[in-house]
């Protein structure tokens, strides 16, 4: 067994404190430590995106970052995104396209899709087809999440 | 699997070069490459984890005289965005363009991708071409003290370097190219970016009426290391930049490599990728 690190960091606006062995992902430690099962281990590899988080204003794969490095960061997860007045936009837009089925991408494509609204708030096409690059989708062809995110851009 | 038994997080170079005196350590920067390998059993866990990342003095590039530093922890984003790299070494941010997707952008760093020492790791083919310098910390006698290593005496074979296990690259320094300097990069895979590049090409020369010089040429993914291909720098040296010199140089380029045949590639493919993309580039520059 690895040695434990006691690591502090925020996350969704709370602060949290947990130890976690040296050489645990980001990911193991938000679903299987703080129970935040938002985001998803798919490939485990980098290759899809599913596991998403932003962490001081950067998008990451969780599932290739160490938990030990999250400590004295900001991290936002999917579980964060809704405030108090309902769904975030891009979670909504999302809904009125269509552009989630089973579900499994959803939380890492919304995750990147913010990152990618934060930093360049009216991309074309072609700049969202690009911003989602990293994320894999096996449901919907990938046009609808455009097409939501795309909306969110225009409103 | 090898279990890690000690974790520490230093926040200067002077901190980390002490840790790695102090005995066996594995480091890690952005992860994208060691928690795979790690996982997988590929690579071992030395006794102490050293995570680099608090060292803000190695982020970042900078400018000194004559001389660019581009720090360990630059990521592969910070170089789309960076005016120093725009202003001198525009191809540092071609490259950062076909690599991978914004998420391992966002955490692989230029060191890592250095130090992995993979013979198709992008950053290395531009790195070849602007003749950057490794430099490496250690702390032997009790003080920290630098070295530099020319990154075409850098790599020694597949995930191997001449960097030693108490040593730390800090960066890589790139003397500011000369006036007229233009340059290309050119990766193939078969899905854009999300892939180990099949081949690459870093392409440079000084252009001035039509005439190329200073001519820096390096290839990825084709070796055993990235390489630079001496033979296609003679064959472009001081020639004009014509039809007959860019096809002269696409064939010297393809025939001066032996390539491995395996699952992504061809030998005779990963040799026509090079003559097509080193043609392309000449095109551009002439
Ligand atoms: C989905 C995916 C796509 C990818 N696409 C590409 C691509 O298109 N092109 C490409 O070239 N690579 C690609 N990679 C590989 C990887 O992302 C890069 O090599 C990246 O630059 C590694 O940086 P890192 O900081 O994450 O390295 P880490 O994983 O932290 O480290 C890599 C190795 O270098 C050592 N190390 C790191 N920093 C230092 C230092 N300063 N001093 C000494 N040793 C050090 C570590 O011990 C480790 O052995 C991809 C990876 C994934 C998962
Ligand atoms: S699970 Fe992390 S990228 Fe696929
Ligand atoms: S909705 Fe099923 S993977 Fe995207």
């Amino acid at each position: 067994m690895s040695a434990k690190v006691d690591i502090t960091f925020t996350v969704n606006g709370a602060v949290k404190q947990v130890s976690v062995p040296a050489n645990m992902s980001a990911l193991d430690m938000l679903r299987d430590q703080l129970d935040l099962k938002g985001a998803k281990e798919a490939c485990g590899e980098g290759e899809c995106g599913a596991c998403t988080i932003i962490i001081d204003d950067t998008s990451v794969c969780s599932c290739l970052m160490y938990a030990a490095d999250c400590d004295g960061r900001t991290i936002e997860t999917i579980e964060g995104v809704q405030t108090e007045d309902g769904l975030d936009p891009i979670q909504q837009a999302f809904v009125e396209h269509g552009a989630v089925q089973c579900g499994y991408c959803t939380p890492g494509m919304v995750m990147q899709a913010k990152h990618m609204l934060n930093k360049n708030p009216n991309p074309t096409e072609g700049e969202i087809q690009r911003g989602l690059e990293g994320n894999v989708c096996r449901c919907t062809g990938y046009r609808k999440i455009i097409d939501a995110v795309a909306e969110v851009a225009r409103s | 699997m090898s279990t890690i038994e000690n974790y520490l997080a230093p926040s200067s170079i002077d901190d980390a070069a002490a840790a790695l005196a102090a005995g066996s350590a594995t480091i890690v920067a952005g992860g994208t490459d060691l928690m795979l390998q790690a996982g997988s059993g590929q690579k071992e866990y030395a006794p102490t984890l050293i995570n680099i990342q608090k060292i803000t003095e190695m982020r970042g590039v900078s400018l000194d005289g004559d001389t660019i530093r581009i720090g360990a922890l630059t990521t592969i984003t910070d170089l789309l965005t960076d005016e120093i790299i725009a202003e001198h070494l525009p191809v540092m941010a071609t490259m950062a363009d076909k690599f991978a997707s914004d998420q391992i952008r966002n955490a692989g760093t230029v060191g890592g991708n250095i130090c992995n020492a993979s013979p198709a790791g992008d950053g290395i083919v531009p790195l070849l071409m602007y003749k950057a310098e490794a430099v490496l910390a250690s702390k032997p006698n009790g003080s920290t003290e630098t070295r530099k290593v020319p990154l075409d005496e850098f790599f020694t074979g597949p995930g191997k370097s001449v960097i030693q296990e108490n040593e730390l690259l800090i960066g890589v320094d790139i003397a500011v190219p000369p006036a007229g300097f233009v340059g290309g990069f050119g990766k193939f895979g078969p899905r854009p970016a999300l892939e180990i590049a099949m081949a690459a090409v870093g392409l440079g020369g000084v252009v001035k009426d039509g005439v190329i010089s200073d001519v820096r040429v390096a290839f990825g993914a084709v070796a055993p290391t990235p390489i630079r291909s001496a033979e296609t720098e003679a064959a472009l040296e001081g020639k004009k930049l014509d039809e007959t010199t860019i096809s002269a140089a696409g064939e010297i380029a393809s025939s001066s490599i032996s390539p491995i045949t395996d699952i992504r590639a061809s030998d005779w493919y990963r040799r026509h990728l090079i003559r097509v993309m080193t043609e392309e580039i000449l095109n551009d520059v002439s």
